[in-house]
């Protein structure tokens, strides 16, 4: 009985804590930014944008992410911050639909719900806006005029993805199909398989090497996943054959600087995560102070990128189109 | 001795055939599997789990488990690739030292729970599991590896070499695998593991200092996975503090057992080992060259695992009845 | 596998001398979980100002609740002296299967009979591995372990499967305030609790954990109580694994990765003997609510997750250290 008790007045003593923040409104604005696993290095590069801007427009930032990048490791951390009293929460999702039910629970709380870098594609009631680094309906288009440059515009080629579900490579996926159907640029290349590597360096360079012996006159590679390109790459390295496959795809310039110094890859292709950060912040500080309409055809500045404007389905884009790494480029970027 | 030998040896044999059928099977639907590049490709997917495996072997003669490999390959590589990362100056050749030492280290933790307190050991490496885990984490920030810190010379380790061009790792891994059988074979201690797993009860009896053995398999098991952690960094070219080593410990426990080690501790042998290390890699290499969807993958390991425990239960049985024959003469 | 019978372990008669109560009482498994439970709670709310706040600690256990309701009945298992590993992966393939049914046109009531039905076979065939050929169950439970995974990962591929909305929810229903799986888990541990405490099934489990042999020359059935074990278990995986569905609103084939850890760990955190023949359900109940307080305080305070994975192990050694030196100094 005294327990309870007890626990009772100290849950009083809480709830008037937290009463009393609600009331300061002057109090900074609370961000956080859910990863999808720790140890990601693709994750330090956006949560360096949400940072700079936090500092910059005066909002506290936290980054949390699960041990693990399964399905539903991000619950508990949604819950958590729910229970934080944040206002925004940015999140690159581990699943389309496992997470619908805490975000509907979250926006009742009227806290802002954001995915950055990643989708819930089917799913897209269940979140306010998702901020995605480019629009994804070129980059299956661009890829192969990557790859076509590459090769001469001729030969046999072939696709190493993420996992067989996997809903962004496989948009990319059709996007590169369609492209070598329709235009006749692409007409004497010919797409003769796609595989897929699970995001596992082990899955993905075995795949990669089964590619080489079904297909001896592969001349192209595309990998849009950055551990399927880094795979695909050490392969082409350890047998010495970059002068006659090429590999390309998207991947991060931290990962891919070695092979791009040393010639077994001429180029790849990627966005910069640091500016999904930088923009997410502006956009989510803009809405809870009443600047920015989060509805379709709005528009709004954000410093460094000009003026942006929030395409259907309250999807927004960091940039038009993706950035080539090369030789000579490539020790510009610090991520 | 000498019918159980035979029925080991029987045991081995039955491996190298279904190696031999399948590569066939394989080979007849895709030619290009039977070919010296494929071999190559096999035989670089190994390495890692074979050397795992003969501490593992070592382990489970000794009638223990240890699940913690994958994190102490994982804490062991790490350490190296930070040295490699803050501190370039140090002669690279050291890593091996270090992951090594600290692989033996993390062993002999978990070797010294398992003996001063008298606990199972199966518990104590699943928490060590997460603990060296963890520490991986706290220890790095959370931040990879990438390529560009990992010295050259070490990546071309798992590329080349001046004997025929096979690369170093392979070299290493069946020069590991050769010390093993020297060890369990000739040596006092590698008997004494043995006779330990055969009869625990019976061990002390026998004069066998119980602690010295189990705390010497164990800080093997540990030295050798610090071993794999290099080699990853080798093989791989990076260290991710989450991904690097992460279930590791179960394709090295199947590959154990599809080796005919039994888990009634006390049998088992390096040579089989290696057959299982190689009839797994067999099958790794297959499965993307058949087309086959990876999402097979999984459950096509769960029911040769099984297999594996039942073609052990079979010769177990057979084993008994020799004795029995033996007793009985 | 490590069934070491250790001589050192075996109980010395001489210290057979008669004890105050209060100390019987005292030095139990569970007054130290007990004492760990208070000492999380005061923990937890010095680590975060967001932390003691009853409705968000319920809402917490549900996420948790069924491998709470799973290490129920592994307690079990593990006291009559074998183990399950393959517990979570039942849940995925369960859920899987039932997802599958119903999304194939089955009507809801006979999906859920089929996903019932997939859990309880996965725990007979468990059985039959381990006690009709005569395996030791943590190797074969690691095998089925990527079984059941593998075949759900065929039968669901990489995405996911929906659940029809009617489905959805069990962990918005509340009853009293209390959200539906926790009320689930304190009945089934109730009920568990007065199986394993006041039957002769329940003695019998214990005798079988304790000396297997001697049980059965006692008369004790112990090859089928263990497969009624197994069974129950399975059942259990699946129903816990439709619960986890109906929160989650769709089933992939990584429901539940990983859990078979976290059941373990709520078993011997609770005081259950690795080797069987002791341990309780009030032990595992208390346990359920230790990890869930431990593992919510350091997600609301913005601890990494390595630190977590830090205090996990490092918990599951004490409590091991804990449990073998109590059962050795109790031992009469």
């Amino acid at each position: 009985m005294l327990k309870r008790n007890l626990l009772k007045s100290l849950i009083g003593v809480v709830s008037v804590v937290a009463l009393t923040t609600v009331a300061f409104a002057a109090d900074p604005v609370k961000i956080v930014y859910i990863g999808k696993n720790t140890g990601n290095p693709y994750f330090d590069s956006i949560t360096g944008g949400f940072k700079d801007a936090c500092k910059s427009l005066g909002c506290d930032f936290e980054f949390v992410a699960p041990a693990t990048a399964e399905a539903t490791s991000q619950i508990p951390f949604i819950e958590a911050q729910v229970q934080r009293g944040v206002k925004v929460i940015g999140i690159a999702p581990n699943s389309p639909d496992a997470l619908n039910q805490v975000f509907d629970a979250a926006r009742a709380k009227g806290i802002l719900v954001l995915t950055v870098n990643g989708d819930i594609t089917k799913n897209e009631s269940h979140r306010d806006a998702t901020i995605l680094p480019t629009n994804f309906d070129i980059v299956g288009h661009d890829q192969v005029e990557m790859v076509g440059s590459l090769i001469g515009y001729e030969g046999e080629i072939a696709i190493l993805s993420a996992t067989t579900e996997a809903p962004d490579q496989n948009k990319w996926i059709v996007g590169m199909k369609e492209t070598l159907a329709k235009d006749p640029k692409y007409a004497k290349m010919k797409l003769v398989a796609t595989v897929y590597g699970d995001d596992q360096p082990e899955k993905s360079t075995t795949e990669m090497e089964a590619l080489l012996s079904n297909f001896p006159n592969l001349k192209g590679v595309i990998a849009p996943t950055t551990v399927g390109i880094a795979a695909a790459a050490q392969v082409v390295q350890g047998r010495k054959i970059a002068d006659k496959v090429h590999v390309t795809g998207l991947g991060l310039p931290s990962e891919m600087r070695p092979f791009i110094k040393d010639g077994t890859v001429k180029a790849f292709q990627l966005w910069s995560p640091y500016n999904e950060g930088w923009l997410a912040v502006h956009f989510a500080k803009g809405v809870l102070d009443g600047k920015v309409k989060n509805e379709v055809g709005g528009k709004f500045d954000v410093p460094n990128l000009g003026t942006i404007t929030i395409n259907p389905g309250n999807s927004i884009n960091t940039q038009s189109a993706l950035t080539t790494f090369d030789a000579k480029n490539i020790d510009e970027y610090k991520f | 001795m000498k019918s159980l030998g035979t029925t080991f040896l029987r045991r081995e044999a039955g491996i190298v055939v279904m190696i031999v059928l399948f590569c066939l099977v394989v080979g007849a639907v895709k030619p290009q599997f039977l070919t010296l590049n494929s071999l190559r490709i096999i035989f670089l997917l190994v390495p890692l789990i074979m050397i795992g495996a003969m501490g593992q072997m070592l382990v489970i003669v000794a009638r223990h488990v240890d699940l913690s490999i994958g994190s102490i390959l994982g804490l062991t590589a790490m350490a190296s690739g930070m040295m490699f990362r803050f501190h370039p100056e140090i002669w690279w050749q050291l890593g091996f030292a270090l992951s090594i030492g600290s692989g033996a280290l993390l062993g002999l933790f978990n070797g010294l729970l398992i003996t001063l307190f008298r606990l199972p050991a199966i518990i104590v490496t699943l928490g060590t599991l997460n603990l060296y885990r963890g520490i991986t984490f706290i220890m790095s920030d959370a931040k990879q590896i990438d390529r560009q810190y990992v010295p050259t010379a070490l990546k071309e380790m798992s590329q080349d070499s001046p004997i025929f061009g096979i690369p170093w790792i392979i070299f290493m891994s069946f020069g590991i695998a050769t010390l093993t059988y020297w060890f369990s074979m000739h040596t006092r201690i590698g008997r004494e593991v043995f006779a330990l797993g055969s009869n625990p009860t019976a061990a002390p009896l026998r004069g066998i200092n119980v602690s010295k053995v189990t705390l010497t398999v164990f800080t093997i098991s540990g030295a050798l996975s610090g071993l794999a952690g290099i080699m990853y960094a080798s093989r791989w070219g990076f260290v991710n503090p989450s991904n690097t080593g992460n279930g590791f410990e179960f394709q090295v426990i199947a590959a154990v057992v599809i080796g005919g080690v039994s888990i009634n501790g006390g049998l088992g042998t390096a040579l089989g080992t290696v057959l299982g290390v190689l009839l797994l890699g067999c099958v790794a290499a297959a499965l993307p060259l058949l087309g086959i969807p990876g999402t097979t993958q999984n459950a096509i390991y769960g029911a040769v695992i099984l297999v594996a425990l039942l073609i052990d239960r079979l010769v177990r049985k057979q084993g008994q009845r020799q004795n029995v024959a033996r007793a009985a003469a | 596998m490590s069934n070491v019978e250790n001589p050192a372990l075996a109980p010395s008669r001489e210290v057979a001398a008669p004890r105050p109560a209060w100390r019987i009482f005292l030095i139990r498994p569970e007054t130290m979980t007990l004492a760990l439970l208070i000492l999380g709670v005061f923990a937890g709310s010095q680590l975060s100002e967001f932390f003691l706040d009853i409705n968000y600690i319920l809402k917490s256990f549900t996420l948790y609740a069924e491998f709470a309701i799973v290490a129920l009945v592994l307690t079990m298992v593990i006291i009559a002296g074998e183990i399950d590993l393959s517990a979570a992966s039942n849940m995925a393939l369960s859920a899987c299967v039932f997802a599958y049914a119903q999304q194939t046109g089955a009507p809801l009531p006979i999906s859920i009979a089929i996903g019932l039905s997939a859990g309880l076979f996965m725990g007979l065939f468990n059985a039959f591995i381990i006690i009709g050929l005569k395996l030791p169950s943590i190797i074969v439970t690691i095998g089925t372990l990527t079984l059941y995974r593998g075949l759900a990962q065929i039968i669901a591929g990489d995405k996911s499967i929906r659940v029809p909305e009617s489905f959805i929810g069990i962990n918005n229903v509340f009853i009293g305030g209390i959200p539906a799986p926790v009320i689930i888990f304190i009945i089934l541990s109730i009920v568990l609790g007065l199986v394993l405490g006041t039957t002769i099934f329940g003695r019998q489990i214990y005798l079988i954990g304790t000396n297997e042999v001697a049980a059965r020359h006692a008369g004790v059935r112990s090859k089928s109580i263990k497969i009624i074990l197994f069974a129950t278990l399975g059942l259990t995986s699946a129903f816990a694994g439709l619960l986890t569905a109906s929160r989650l609103g769709s089933v992939r084939y990584d429901l539940g990765l990983g859990g078979e850890l976290q059941m373990v760990l709520m078993a011997m955190l609770g005081g259950t003997y690795i080797f069987g023949g002791r341990g309780t359900i009030l032990g595992t109940f208390l346990a359920a609510w230790l990890l869930v307080i431990v593992t919510t305080g350091m997600i609301v305070a913005n601890w990494l997750p390595a630190y977590q994975l830090c205090v996990l192990g490092v918990l599951l050694i004490i409590s091991i250290i804990a449990t073998n030196f109590i059962y050795s100094r109790t031992e009469r």
